[in-house]
C-alpha cells in the first residue's frame, strides 16, 4: 500500500513566525518616532493600560499620552487596514482570476476619491465624519454600479465584463473627480493627500468606527478560501463541480468591497498593498488560497505599519505620504522576492 | 441501475440553433460517442448536458428531472471533462483530484476525512501516486488528461462528460486513457458520454456512436452500422476507405478521384 496523501498544510511554525511578526512590529510602531521611546517601555506603558495600572508604567505622562492617545490607534489603523487591502487584493486575485487585480478593481478608489473630493470642496468647516462617510458611500455607490452594468452585460459566465465596467466606471469617477479639482485648484493639496492616503490624523475613533466592518469582510473572505482555490479552474469547469459561481464571487466582491471602502474612507487611498502583499506571500508559499489568504491578510498588516514606521521618519519632523512609501518599498522588496522566488512565476 | 435520458436537447448560441432535437438514454456501464465534423455540435451537446450553456429539452435520471436540480446537486450526478483542462499553476495533482469534492462539500466547508479518503482512493485507482505533489501546470497532456479525469472520477457522480479526451495526445497516450475510461465505467458502473475526433478510435471502445452534422443527429448504433464510406462522405464531405477488423471499422482517408 503506497504512502497515504493528505491535504498539505503549513508548519505550525509559519503561525508562530507571523504571530512574532506581527507583535514585534507593533512594538517597533510604538516606540520609533519623533520622540524615541524604549521597546520594552512602550509595551509596558500598553500593558498598564490593558490591565488597570496593575503594571506600573515607566513613562511620563507626555509620553504616555503620545503612545496611547497617538501611535497605537495609529499603529492598529495600519494593522486593521493594511490586513483589509492586503486579503481583498488577494481575493480578488483569485475570484478574477487576474493577478493584476487589486482592491481598487471594481471602482472603489474612484467611487472613493470622487466622494472625498465632493466633500472637501463643499464643506465649510471641518466636520470629522463628513468625509469617511462620503468616500465610504462614494466607494460602495462606485461597486454597485460596476456589478449593475457588468452584470447585465454578462454572456455566459465570464467575469471579464464585469472587470471591465471597472474599469469604465473608475474612467468616468475619476474624470468628474479631475473635472472638479479644475474648478477649485485652491483645495487641491487637501484631495491630493487624501488621495496619496494618510494615517497621521488616526485616533481611537477612526479605529472604532472601522473595525468591525473590516473584521467581519476578512472574516467572510477567509472563510471562501478554499472556494478561492475553485475558482484557478476557472469559471466553467467550477460551475460543474457544482460551485455556485455566481454567488460566490458574489460574496466575495460584497466583502472585499465593503472592507476596502471602510479602510479608505479613513486613510484615503493607500495603493500597492493589495497587490505586493498577497504576490509575495504566494512566491513564499505557493498558489493556494488556504494558506495564502489568512498570510496575506496578516502580512498585509504588518507590511502597512513598516510602511507608517518610514512615512513618518525618513524625513522627520515631516511626514511623507504612505502610498508613496508602499510604492517606494514595496515594489523594490517584491521585485527582490520575484527574482529570488522558488515558486517562479505567480501567474 | 441510473439511466439517463435526454430528449428533444436544443442548444442555441447567438440565435442560431447548434443542436437541434439531440436524445439519448444511456445506463451506467454504457459508453456512448459522438461524432460529426467540426462545428456539428458535439461540444455544444455535451456543455449543455454539464449545465454551462442554456439549453432545452428534457433531461431526467432515473425520472428525476435534472433542470430542477441546482448546480451542486446536479454535479453529484453529472460530472464533466473539459476538452483542455484548466492545471492551475502551482496545485498539486492531489488538490486538484480533490476539487472533485466540491459539490459533496457546502460551500465554506473543509474537506473531511472522508474526502482525503476518496481523494487517495481514486489516486490508487488511477496510478498517480508518483505525482500526488507535482503541480498539474507542469503535467504533459497525457498526464493532465489522467489527473482531470481522477477529479471527475472523485466527484463520485455516475455520468462522466468527456470532451474529446484523447484529441493532444499521441498514440500511446490515447490508448493509455481510452483503456482507462473503459476500465472505469465497467468497473465503477460509470455512464460515459464522449465526443471523439478520431473515427477510427472512436470504433474501438464506445458501445454506441452517434453522429452529428449540422447539430442533428443523422445517424446511430454500432460503429459497423454508423462508419461506412457513404455516410463519412456525406456529412464529413471526406473521401474514405472503410476497412473491416475484427476489432471494429477501420476508418482511411484517400485521395479525391483515385
Amino acid at each position: 500500500m503506497a504512502a497515504i496523501a493528505t491535504v498539505r498544510k503549513l508548519p505550525r511554525t509559519t503561525w508562530l513566525i507571523s504571530a512574532v511578526a506581527v507583535a514585534v512590529t507593533v512594538v517597533i510602531g510604538l516606540s520609533v518616532g519623533a520622540v524615541a521611546i524604549a521597546p520594552m517601555d512602550a509595551f509596558k506603558e500598553v500593558l498598564s493600560h490593558l490591565t488597570n495600572d496593575k503594571v506600573v508604567s515607566p513613562l511620563s505622562e507626555t509620553d504616555s499620552t503620545i503612545i496611547w492617545n497617538l501611535r497605537l490607534p495609529r499603529v492598529l489603523l495600519a494593522l486593521v487596514v493594511g490586513s483589509m487591502l492586503s486579503s481583498a487584493g488577494c481575493a480578488y486575485q483569485g475570484a478574477f482570476r487576474n493577478p493584476l487585480a487589486d482592491p481598487y478593481l471594481l471602482g472603489v478608489s474612484a467611487g472613493a476619491g470622487l466622494g472625498a473630493t465632493i466633500v472637501i470642496f463643499t464643506r465649510s468647516e471641518n466636520s470629522r465624519w463628513e468625509l469617511p462617510l462620503a468616500a465610504f458611500v462614494g466607494a460602495l455607490a462606485a461597486v454597485m454600479l460596476t456589478y449593475l452594468l457588468g452584470r447585465s452585460a454578462i454572456v455566459g459566465r465570464s467575469s471579464t465584463s464585469l472587470v471591465l465596467a471597472g474599469v469604465a466606471v473608475a474612467s468616468m469617477l475619476t474624470a468628474l473627480q479631475t473635472l472638479l479639482q479644475q474648478r477649485n485648484t485652491d483645495k487641491i493639496r487637501e484631495v491630493y493627500s487624501w488621495v496619496l492616503g494618510r494615517l497621521s490624523t488616526a485616533g481611537w475613533g477612526d479605529l472604532r468606527l472601522v473595525t468591525p466592518y473590516i473584521l467581519v469582510c476578512i472574516t467572510v473572505l477567509i472563510l471562501y478560501r478554499r472556494v478561492l482555490d475553485i475558482f484557478s479552474v476557472g469559471d466553467e469547469e467550477a460551475h460543474t463541480m457544482g460551485l455556485a459561481v455566481g454567488k460566490a464571487r458574489a460574496a466575495i466582491i460584497v466583502a472585499a468591497s465593503l472592507g476596502t471602502a471602510a479602510a479608505v474612507s479613513v486613510t484615503g487611498l493607500i495603493g500597492f498593498v493589495g497587490i505586493i502583499v498577497p504576490h509575495t506571500v504566494r512566491l513564499v508559499v505557493g498558489h493556494s488560497y488556504r494558506s495564502l489568504l489568512p498570510l496575506a491578510t496578516i502580512f498585509g498588516g504588518v507590511f502597512l505599519v513598516l510602511a507608517d514606521v518610514i512615512a513618518r521618519t525618513v524625513l522627520a519632523p515631516q511626514e511623507i505620504s504612505i502610498g508613496v512609501v508602499t510604492a517606494l518599498i514595496g515594489a523594490p522588496f517584491f521585485l527582490f522576492i520575484l527574482g529570488s522566488s522558488r515558486h517562479g512565476s505567480i501567474t | 441501475m441510473t439511466t439517463l435520458s435526454v430528449s428533444n436537447l436544443n442548444v442555441s448560441l447567438a440565435d442560431k440553433e447548434v443542436v437541434k432535437n439531440f436524445s439519448v438514454e444511456l445506463s451506467v456501464g454504457d459508453w456512448v460517442c459522438v461524432i460529426g465534423p467540426n462545428g456539428a455540435g458535439k461540444s455544444s451537446m455535451l456543455r449543455a448536458l454539464a449545465g454551462i450553456v442554456e439549453s432545452t429539452g428534457e433531461m431526467h435520471i432515473d425520472q428525476k428531472d435534472l433542470r430542477k436540480l441546482n448546480q451542486k446537486a446536479r454535479a453529484c450526478w453529472i460530472a464533466y471533462v473539459a476538452q483542455e483542462p484548466v492545471m492551475p499553476q502551482g496545485m498539486s495533482v492531489f488538490n486538484y483530484v480533490m476539487l472533485g469534492r466540491t459539490a459533496h462539500l457546502n460551500m465554506l466547508a473543509s474537506e473531511s476525512a472522508r474526502d482525503v479518503e476518496v481523494t487517495n482512493y481514486v489516486i490508487d485507482e488511477i496510478g498517480l501516486h508518483d505525482f500526488v505533489d507535482r503541480d498539474v501546470a507542469t503535467l504533459s497532456g497525457g498526464e493532465r488528461q489522467r489527473v482531470a479525469i481522477a477529479r471527475a472520477l472523485a466527484q463520485a457522480s455516475p455520468i462522466v462528460l468527456l470532451d474529446e479526451p484523447t484529441t493532444a495526445l499521441d498514440v500511446g497516450y490515447q490508448q493509455d486513457v481510452l483503456e482507462l475510461i473503459d476500465r472505469l465505467r465497467k468497473e465503477k458502473k460509470i455512464a460515459v458520454i464522449s465526443t471523439m475526433h478520431d473515427l477510427t478510435v472512436s470504433g474501438l471502445y464506445p458501445d454506441r456512436l452517434m453522429l452529428l452534422s449540422e447539430g442533428k443527429t443523422v445517424e446511430q448504433g454500432e460503429a459497423k452500422k454508423v462508419l461506412t464510406s457513404a455516410t463519412i462522405n456525406e456529412h464529413y464531405g471526406a473521401s474514405v476507405e472503410v476497412l473491416d477488423s475484427p476489432n471494429g471499422p477501420i476508418v482511411i482517408p484517400v485521395r479525391p478521384n483515385n
